[in-house]
């Protein structure tokens, strides 16, 4: 009772490789985060699932029947797009009963169905609405009322929240965990760009980069053992500071001179160039004046309760994170620290080395 | 001083492009010597107005022609041949939006520029195969005949509309509706066709207009069983016919066009989709 991919994969002419031999097995019941970039395929892989994008290689069954043989509109899958996307000339009502009624249910059976799927997503005073008449918050919950109803074995979530702001994005997000886990036999996939949207519904994480399924597991296990420097990337919001160094004779050298004594954890590595990556919460900014590296301020964001302070160094750019709103100026130079028991070390072709203890803290 | 200025262009212009029109719809109810002494503008100033050039053109007792079955005959080949177009040309043009069709190197672009070539070449080139064919299927002088020949210059201008305007609709939303358990013809007539009534009625406005006012096809492949409008009013001018009459047979040829105009007008200013779209 499974959604399996058997090394899928999808090849255009004009885009190249898009999908890149993908072999996953997603169970019922369970919700799948898919997290990547923009071109990470997760889309790709979505309109895959769905039928709506020919696969040039590999197999996609459920429950051991095969999907690829099948036409779209018998494989089941409810999608909700980024987009909101509903029938405009049809009413709140009407749109969610659309699917129940193709699906073959009597007219009274679609209608209860549909009411209760409204009600679920608390737009029962909109029925009667066309869809150009509600709200972007309100429209992605009428998409969403329509996918619910089906009861599809499959759901597809392709960034949902993506177009909403910020507050209505918090709201839908505590909603949907509860929603989901109501969805007892389906397999729900949701596709994000934003890490603490993955972390806030608490399911699996697939990691996508480039075509390729990079990492699977659970947060933490993603967050604080990102397996390369691609997943902590993605993983980590605000960006994690990578930066090129060597290790000998007992000390981590930066590039531009800059070093400091080699942490206990990487006490066994090999002598020799590798990358160093740190989180922007673990970067403290120097008053001592001690053992610190210089560098000068290229960009200050300030969001609410932290500000997130961009610097140039000669070791690289690195991203520092402060509590508290800061008064720190573009240009104006700053001393930080780099403390090395927070340090993720990679090897040079990224592949995770070291990673601190409780990295997720 | 600007909407001063605006407001008497506008006057004048429309008064320069009125003109023609009134000055047939004053003569078409002008008696015969408010026409040939001299030029007369102003009803019931300069002359008394009578219907001596409608009642020629319609039948009863004064009749010097019947219009009425011309229109009929126009009514016919222009809704024939507007049917046509529209419901083959819009499913022509859903296919060549959502579909890649191809051989070799040539796709939709292609075959779109095929259906637009269809215009390119002058009638007459077409007139003598045209007469040709329909000898060959004994379709010369019938409702059918002409209507098919219709078609072949309406049904591009069908895909050409249609196929830009369904481009501008989401695909999502025919996705949706495929996902939803529609094939692709269901997601059409349930899902894309509700939505495509203001590209609908353009492309209809267009294929009527063009129908109606066709005189070369139904000059060179009909002759006395299926007399259309334009030709029957043309053939009024071959004969010395008095201009009162010629005035009311051109104003009664586009009296069906103009209440169209009238009807459709509500559908075209409301915008191409209405919110439709987000």
């Amino acid at each position: 009772m499974s959604l399996i991919l058997k090394n899928v994969s999808v090849v255009s002419d004009k885009d190249g490789v898009i999908l890149d031999d993908i072999s996953f097995e997603f169970k019922p019941g369970r919700i799948y985060i898919l997290i990547g970039r923009t071109t990470s395929g997760k889309t790709s892989l979505m309109r895959a699932i769905a039928g709506l994008l020919p696969i040039t290689s590999g197999e996609i069954t459920m429950n051991g029947e095969n999907l690829d043989s099948q036409p779209i509109w018998e494989r089941d899958v409810a999608v909700v797009y980024q987009q909101f996307i509903n029938y405009p000339n049809k009413s709140v009502l009407q749109n969610v009963e659309f699917p129940l009624l193709r699906k073959g249910l009597s007219k009274p059976e679609a209608r209860e169905l549909a009411l209760a799927s409204i009600n679920k997503v608390g737009l029962n005073d909109y029925i009667d609405r066309k869809p150009a008449q509600l709200s972007g918050g309100q429209q992605q919950r009428v998409a969403l009322a329509r996918s619910l109803a089906r009861k599809s074995r499959i759901m597809l979530l392709d960034e949902p929240l993506m177009n909403l702001d910020y507050k209505l994005r918090e709201q839908l997000r505590v909603e949907f965990k509860e929603i989901f886990n109501s969805q007892a036999d389906a397999v729900t996939i949701y596709a994000t760009t934003e890490p603490p949207e993955a972390l806030i519904l608490g399911a699996e994480i697939l990691v996508l980069h480039e075509g390729r399924i990079i990492q699977f597991g659970s947060p933490t296990e993603v967050y604080e053992k990102p397996l390369s420097t691609s997943v902590a990337r993605v993983i980590s919001d605000p960006p994690m500071s990578i930066l090129p160094v060597s290790i000998s004779a007992g000390e981590v050298k930066f590039e531009g001179g800059y070093s400091q004594p080699i942490p206990t954890k990487m006490k066994n590595v090999k002598e020799g160039r590798y990358q160093v990556g740190i989180r922007a919460n673990d970067i403290v900014t120097s008053k001592s004046g001690g053992k610190a590296e210089n560098g000068t301020i290229s960009l200050v964001e300030v969001s609410g309760s932290e500000t997130l302070v961009y610097v140039d160094t000669p070791a690289g750019e690195v991203v520092l994170q402060m509590e508290g709103i800061h008064d720190v100026k573009v240009g104006e130079s700053i001393s930080i620290e780099l403390p090395g028991n927070r340090m993720f070390l990679f090897e040079t072709n990224g592949a995770l080395c070291v990673s601190p203890d409780n990295a997720g803290e | 001083m600007y909407k001063v200025l605006k407001a008497t262009f506008i006057t004048i212009w429309s008064l320069f492009v009125l003109f023609p029109i009134m000055w047939a719809i004053t003569t078409s109810f002008k008696p015969e010597a408010a026409v040939v002494n001299g030029a007369t503008f102003i009803p019931w100033l300069e002359f008394q107005p009578v219907l001596t050039g409608w009642k020629a053109i319609l039948p009863g007792p004064d009749s010097l022609t019947n219009l009425l079955t011309p229109t009929l005959n126009s009514f016919i080949v222009t809704a024939g041949a507007t049917a046509i177009s529209v419901a083959f040309g819009s499913l022509a043009a859903y296919g060549l939006s959502r579909f890649t069709y191809g051989w070799k190197k040539y796709s939709n672009a292609d075959i779109i520029f095929f259906f637009v070539s269809q215009r390119i070449m002058p009638p007459v080139v077409l007139a003598i195969p045209f007469f040709l064919v329909l000898k060959q299927l004994r379709l010369l002088d019938t409702h059918l005949g002409l209507i098919l020949v219709l078609t072949s210059g309406l049904m591009p201008i069908v895909v050409w509309l249609m196929v830009d305007f369904f481009n501008a609709l989401p695909r999502e939303i025919d996705e949706m509706a495929m996902l939803e358990g529609c094939n692709p013809i269901q997601a059409f007539f349930r899902t894309i066709l509700p939505l495509s009534k203001p590209g609908l009625t353009v492309a209809g406005m267009f294929c009527v207009i063009f129908g109606w006012n066709d005189i070369f096809f139904a000059l060179t492949l009909t002759a006395t069983k299926v007399l259309t409008l334009p030709v029957a009013v043309i053939a009024l001018n071959g004969t010395v016919t008095p201009y009162w009459i010629l005035a009311a047979s051109t104003v009664f040829s586009i009296i069906p066009l103009v209440g169209l105009a009238f009807v459709i007008e509500r559908f075209l200013s409301r915008g191409s989709l209405g919110g439709a779209v987000r």
